[in-house]
């Protein structure tokens, strides 16, 4: 009903999905599963064509269409909650409820990392049914130019670094908590420009040397 | 020859068969495998065009992941032209139309039934496999609500005992194909009925890989460089087979050997499992102590002309 006034009152017309939904949304699946498979690196999403309403980024959006659908309830946070252009793109492409509390998501998306909710309001899954946690997709990122973090755990040779950025100061406390939790946790997707970088519940942060 | 390709662009199928709202699910399902390597996460498995055993979640799997650039590759027991390897190569040359191959090196995703190729694994290549039973307790304890607490407490004290009685029963453990693993000192997993000789592979390999069960509804995976443990005692330790003999055809040690009976005189030979690493070997002028023998030319013959094609 009043996404139904929100169009008429701007008279705007509904923001394009994929051009090819196919093929765009197994490219950028794999982006995600290398990512996630291969914790610190950066993967390439080609974005061209998205034109997502703000502040959802074309980055975001293609996440967002190659996952999300009416199996998946979705949280905002308050800058994507408050825009009904962006929740009538969700509704209309992928059909996924938006949900109120985060620990009732299997996505959330937020857009203003900076002030992210703790970790641990998410929800983590259970001991028995690990895999019903939420996966957290954090937007606006820039790679490589905020202290680097030390990784290590499956998917990575040795040892890798992940510098992103702007995040909440206690967010690699939060994170070393979330991955004692393993198998419980949550996963964390870094969106920035046209790049993606993951953080399975099974990558352990170093302690930073002095 | 090519009406796969022409039945491909009639466009009967969506690409690689499964609709996307499945692919979805089944991607989705994936991320929280590799995020919980070991674990076994439940998917909604689909009815697919061939029968429960014939790799059903393997293919959905690959279904899933395949992209129109990728090039295929499909081994059974290690060989590219046996008869699942075949039907589910053309499975894909007709849904897909995608690329395949019988080249380890040229794959980017491999689907394999119960071997892991000879050749080591790239960081850019994807191993699929097919997976019968998922569970590795399920024969020491038949209900799931009972396994899935096991799982969840890593109380593994069972399988110990099973490997236990195996030694009792037998002096050393008996066990050959489907030999648990414990992957990132969490979860106990079956590796799939690949001969255990495989098992060292998996361990540390460069390549992602994506396990898919389709009657069990399971899918799991093991990220790329994760560790994974065969189970054994301190003075039983995991041992893989040993073959006396190298391949007949290619001479190559330390691989993978079938036993093939040429005659019913007792003449047998054995061969390379991995058929793309025999042929491989052989084009690069090893040759085994049977290469030249009359039986088993037809048999080295027939195999190298399916390469040429």
């Amino acid at each position: 009903m009043d996404t139904a006034i929100d169009a008429s009152e701007h008279t705007t017309a509904l923001a394009a999905g994929f051009q090819d939904p196919v093929h765009d949304a197994q490219e950028c699946f794999r982006a995600i599963m290398n990512a996630m498979a291969r914790p610190g690196t950066e993967q390439l999403i080609r974005e061209d064509g998205l034109v997502p309403p703000a502040p959802l980024t074309p980055t975001v959006a293609a996440i967002v269409l190659t996952l999300l659908d009416y199996d998946t309830p979705v949280w905002l946070d308050r800058p994507l909650m408050t825009s009904d252009a962006v929740k009538s793109f969700l509704r209309f492409h992928t059909g996924a409820p938006i949900v109120k509390e985060p620990v009732e998501a299997a996505f959330a998306i937020v857009t203003d990392p900076a002030h992210l909710v703790p970790l641990a309001s998410f929800n983590q899954g259970s001991a028995e049914y690990p895999d019903r946690s939420t996966t957290v997709v954090l937007s606006s990122q820039e790679f490589g130019k905020h202290a680097p973090v030390t990784l290590e755990g499956p998917g990575i040779k040795d040892r890798a670094a992940l510098s992103t950025g702007p995040l909440p100061p206690v967010f690699w406390d939060q994170v070393s908590a979330n991955s004692r939790l393993f198998p419980r946790g949550v996963d964390l997707i870094f969106s920035g420009k046209g790049r993606i970088s993951a953080l399975p519940r099974s990558t352990r942060i170093l302690p930073s040397e002095v | 020859m090519n009406d796969t390709a022409q039945i491909f662009d009639q466009g009967e199928y969506n690409f690689a068969y499964l609709d996307e709202q499945t692919k979805r699910m089944i991607r989705r399902a994936i991320l929280k495998g590799i995020a919980i390597p070991g674990y076994q996460v439940p998917f909604a498995s689909r009815e697919m065009p061939m029968p429960y055993g014939w790799g059903t979640g393997g293919v959905q799997v690959t279904a899933s992941i395949l992209g129109k650039d990728d090039c295929l590759k499909m081994i059974d027991q290690g060989s590219d032209d046996t008869t699942n390897a075949v039907s589910i190569r053309g499975f894909f040359e007709k849904t897909a139309g995608v690329r395949t191959t019988y080249e380890t090196s040229e794959a980017t995703v491999i689907q394999t039934r119960h071997r892991i190729p000879e050749k080591g694994l790239r960081e850019d290549q994807v191993l699929v496999f097919q997976v019968p039973i998922p569970e590795p307790l399920r024969f020491l304890e038949p209900r799931e609500t009972e396994t899935r607490k096991m799982h969840a407490l890593e109380d593994y004290g069972l399988m110990h005992v099973k490997l236990y009685e195996d030694i009792a029963k037998n002096g050393h453990i008996a066990t050959t194909y489907a030999y648990p693993v414990k992957v990132n000192d969490r979860y106990v997993m079956d590796p799939s009925p690949t001969p255990k000789f495989d098992n060292p592979k998996i361990d540390q390999m460069p390549a992602l890989q994506l396990y898919g069960a389709g009657r069990e509804k399971r899918i799991y995976a093991i990220p790329p460089y994760t560790k994974v443990k065969s189970l054994d005692f301190d003075d039983y330790p995991f041992e893989v087979q040993k073959f006396d003999k190298p391949c007949g055809l290619c001479g190559a040690e330390n691989v993978y050997l079938d036993e093939v009976i040429l005659d019913d005189q007792g003449g047998r030979m054995y061969v390379c499992s991995d058929s793309d690493h025999c042929e491989e070997r052989r084009a690069n002028g090893h040759l085994g102590p049977m290469a030249a023998d009359p039986a088993a030319t037809h048999f080295a013959g027939g195999a190298s002309e399916e390469t040429v094609q």
